[in-house]
Order: C-alpha cells, then sequence, then structure tokens
C-alpha cells in the first residue's frame, strides 16, 4: 500500500471482484438490496465461461446457450438493477479492518465495507519452458479461440476431464486429426461427454501418458509424450498441443490475509461464504474445488450477497 | 458506437499503407467474430485509440476476412495484439490484457518515436 493515498479514496457497501457467474450473480441480488454494488471486472471479465462453446447444463436454457452470450445475460441483469461496472484488476488488499482497503491496478484506492471475493480459477499450464516460449504459437488453453487456426492438421489435447473432452470434441471441427493425452487408463469426464468422444472417429485417446516436452523452432511441430507405465518416451507430431489439465484458483493477492488449503482455495465455514475475516466473503471457483459448475458459482455468489447484506444491517450501515 | 470511432480496420489490402509504413506506432488487434476473449479486447481498443489519438493508432484486423496478414505473422491465437514500429513487429501480447499492460507498452512505443 506504501504509495497509494485513501484519505479520499471512494467508499464503497460491497466491493465485488470478478465478474463470472459468482460475480454477477452477487452483483444481482447486492443491487437489488440497494447497496449498489461495484464490480471490478478482473482480467478475464465474464470469466471462464467467455471460452466455452455451448453451455447444456445451465438450467433454464433447454437447448443450451453459448457461453459469451449468457455472460452479457448475466452483465445485462446485474447492471438492470443498479450494479457499477468497471473493468480493473485488483493488484493489492488490506483486509485488517472495515473498511478494508483495496488497490485497483496499482493506483487506484477503494475503501469497501464489505469484500466479495468472486476472482474464480485460470487455466493450469504443464509449467515446462518450451510451452510458454509456444503459447500463442500451437501451444493454446482455449479451443474456442483458436481452434480455426488448426484447419487440416493434426492437434492435441492434455486432460481427461470434461472441459478436455469439450475442446477435443470442438476441435474435431477444424483438425484431422485429435489426440487426447491421459495420464491415467480411464476418464474423469462426465459418462456422456466420454460417450461423444469416444464415439467420434477423429479422436484417438493416448493413455497412461504425459506430455514432457513440447518441441518446434517457432511454431508448435510435436510432442514429447512419456508412458507413466512403462516410462517409455515417444514422439507426436502434432501443430497444436491444447491444455486442459484442471484450474488454479486467483486468489495469490489475498494470500497475506486469507486462510487457504494447500491448492489456493479459499476456506469459508460450514455453510457460509464468510472467510476468516469478518466481512470479506468469497464465492465461486475461489473457494470450491469440488463441484466448480456455472450453477454453483451463481449459487454461492447469491449466498454471498445476501451475508454481506445481512453484515451490514446488523452493523447498521 | 459506430459513431466517431478513433481506431481504424485494416485488411490485407490495406495493411501495408496503413500498418507498415505508418509514421505512428500501430497497435494491431487481431480478432474474430467468434471469440470470446476478443470481446474483453473490444472496448479497450476503443478507449485506447481516442487516448492515443494522434501519436499512435489502433487497428482491427478480423483474422476470417483476412486470412493472408494473420497468417504472415504467425497468428495462431485470439486475440493477439502485434506492436508495430517501423514496419516491423516490436511487441507481442498474446490473449487478453488488462488496459494498463496495453497502455503502458503503448507509452513507451510513442516515447522511442519522438
Amino acid at each position: 500500500m506504501a504509495d497509494v493515498d485513501f484519505t479520499s479514496a471512494e467508499r464503497r457497501n460491497v466491493v465485488i471482484i470478478g465478474s463470472g457467474p459468482a460475480g454477477l450473480t452477487a452483483a444481482l441480488y447486492a443491487a437489488r438490496a440497494n447497496l449498489e454494488p461495484l464490480v471490478f471486472q478482473g482480467p478475464e471479465p465474464g470469466g471462464q465461461l467467455i471460452t466455452t462453446t455451448d453451455v447444456e447444463n445451465y438450467p433454464g436454457f433447454p437447448e443450451g446457450i453459448m457461453g459469451p452470450e449468457m455472460m452479457i445475460k448475466f452483465e445485462e441483469q446485474a447492471v438492470r438493477f443498479g450494479t457499477d461496472l468497471r473493468y480493473g484488476v485488483v493488484t493489492e488488499v488490506d483486509f485488517s479492518e472495515s473498511p478494508f482497503k483495496l488497490v485497483i491496478d496499482e493506483n487506484t484506492p477503494i475503501l469497501a465495507d464489505t469484500v466479495i471475493i468472486s476472482t474464480g480459477a485460470a487455466a493450469r499450464y504443464l509449467g515446462i519452458e518450451n510451452e510458454k516460449r509456444l503459447l500463442g504459437h500451437g501451444v493454446s488453453a482455449c479451443a474456442t479461440c483458436d481452434g480455426a487456426f488448426f484447419r487440416d492438421q493434426e492437434v492435441a489435447v492434455v486432460g481427461g476431464g470434461d472441459t478436455a473432452m469439450e475442446e477435443a470434441l470442438f476441435l474435431t471441427r477444424f483438425a484431422s486429426k485429435v489426440y487426447v493425452i491421459h495420464r491415467r487408463s480411464e476418464l474423469r469426464a462426465s459418462k456422456i461427454m466420454q460417450d461423444r468422444a469416444q464415439k467420434e472417429e477423429k479422436i484417438e485417446f493416448v493413455w497412461n501418458s504425459t506430455v514432457e516436452d513440447v518441441l518446434g523452432e517457432k511454431e508448435v511441430e510435436s510432442i514429447q509424450l512419456k508412458n507413466t507405465q512403462t516410462g517409455e518416451r515417444s514422439t507426436l507430431s502434432v501443430q497444436g498441443l491444447f491444455l486442459a489439465i484442471g484450474h488454479t484458483p486467483n486468489t495469490s493477492v489475498f494470500k497475506d490475509w486469507l486462510d487457504m488449503d494447500d491448492l489456493g482455495y479459499i476456506i469459508t465455514q460450514a455453510d457460509r461464504t464468510q472467510s476468516n475475516i469478518d466481512g470479506v466473503f468469497v464465492s465461486g471457483d475461489a473457494q470450491d474445488h469440488v463441484y466448480r459448475q456455472a450453477v454453483t458459482a451463481a449459487g454461492t455468489g447469491c449466498m454471498a450477497a445476501i451475508d454481506a447484506e445481512r453484515w451490514l444491517a446488523e452493523r447498521g450501515s | 458506437m459506430a459513431e466517431d470511432v478513433k481506431y481504424i480496420t485494416v485488411t490485407d489490402d490495406t495493411f501495408e499503407a496503413e500498418v507498415l509504413q505508418s509514421d505512428q506506432p500501430v497497435l494491431v488487434d487481431f480478432w474474430a467474430a467468434w471469440c470470446g476473449p476478443c470481446r474483453i479486447i473490444a472496448p479497450l481498443i476503443i478507449e485506447l485509440a481516442e487516448e492515443f489519438e494522434g501519436r499512435a493508432k489502433l487497428a482491427k484486423l478480423d483474422v476470417d476476412q483476412n486470412p493472408t496478414v494473420a497468417m504472415n505473422f504467425g497468428v495462431r491465437s485470439i486475440p493477439t495484439l502485434l506492436f508495430f514500429k517501423d514496419g516491423r513487429v516490436v511487441d507481442q501480447l498474446i490473449g487478453a490484457a488488462p488496459k494498463k499492460t496495453l497502455s503502458e507498452k503503448l507509452e513507451s512505443l510513442v516515447a522511442q518515436t519522438v
């Protein structure tokens, strides 16, 4: 907080950090409670659904809905009741007492009587040197963004969950062949997604394998695999590598203040959204590594807004 | 939004003249209609075009309509933001980025130009 002056900072009842289903549902409820919530959208406005295609499991949309389109609707609904939606990333916090201090984009001070953290999670990378170097040049964590650049080429998807199946299926629209690399011999994905992927002729599963390296001068040319059973190494020629190996919660900015588990998920009180700091509430994937669904995120976002509203009412503010 | 936008739309045909031969630094946003994260960049380009008017150019290139330029610059992921100065790529950002990052990079290019 060294060089940010809070003496004339804007002060708000509720500041919501993040704009996925959790943050925008919290905003909707807080706005309808006349708390005039302020939402900072964070580095990925709309959250993870922005990079998905069809959302088929959000109730109320029997035909399914595109992820980005659904998030526009979430935004519109929150704004309709008076949510103040702003671009900005929270870069520092001081949770020692309410009003809590937040620094936006390293320079703008904001005071918040209550804070709702809905920062979600981001795609995890393998963490190898060449992966970073070739990011955007064949390495991707977003098939819907980048799939079209791989028309008639061979690509690989790493992972065994629903995201991996969804990405692989989407990529079959463009790629001539999609390898799914998974470190186990069975998938973690839901039955319906497994069935769809296994029926697709362009998809070939490579079991019990991990990606050791990504090779290529300027663009991805191949990947090096290691068999987890035999230790045997092999090279697979592909032009694209799509990562779907899970997520990491976006909580590092809060680490000095909030209790977290080993993976960085914020711990909340049982059946509540309250963190270890009175007046700081947490919703969505930032505190949930079990369900991680749009509908559960929206559910906990609603809970956080109600918890914040009661907290403010009890203190007469 | 259509009225009075300050950014330019470039194509395979106009890229050479508008970007490579520009006296000012140019930030080119490679995007497509089907790309969710491109939505995040779009309003930033409008704002930055306003803020940098007369000092740097902000340009948008639809990769679906203009595959040649995208291919020439090895764009395989969108949004990709390429920063051009004197006809060369001097910096790049892949994926959505906060406005502050974009404006800092542009400021430093503008500073070098003067």
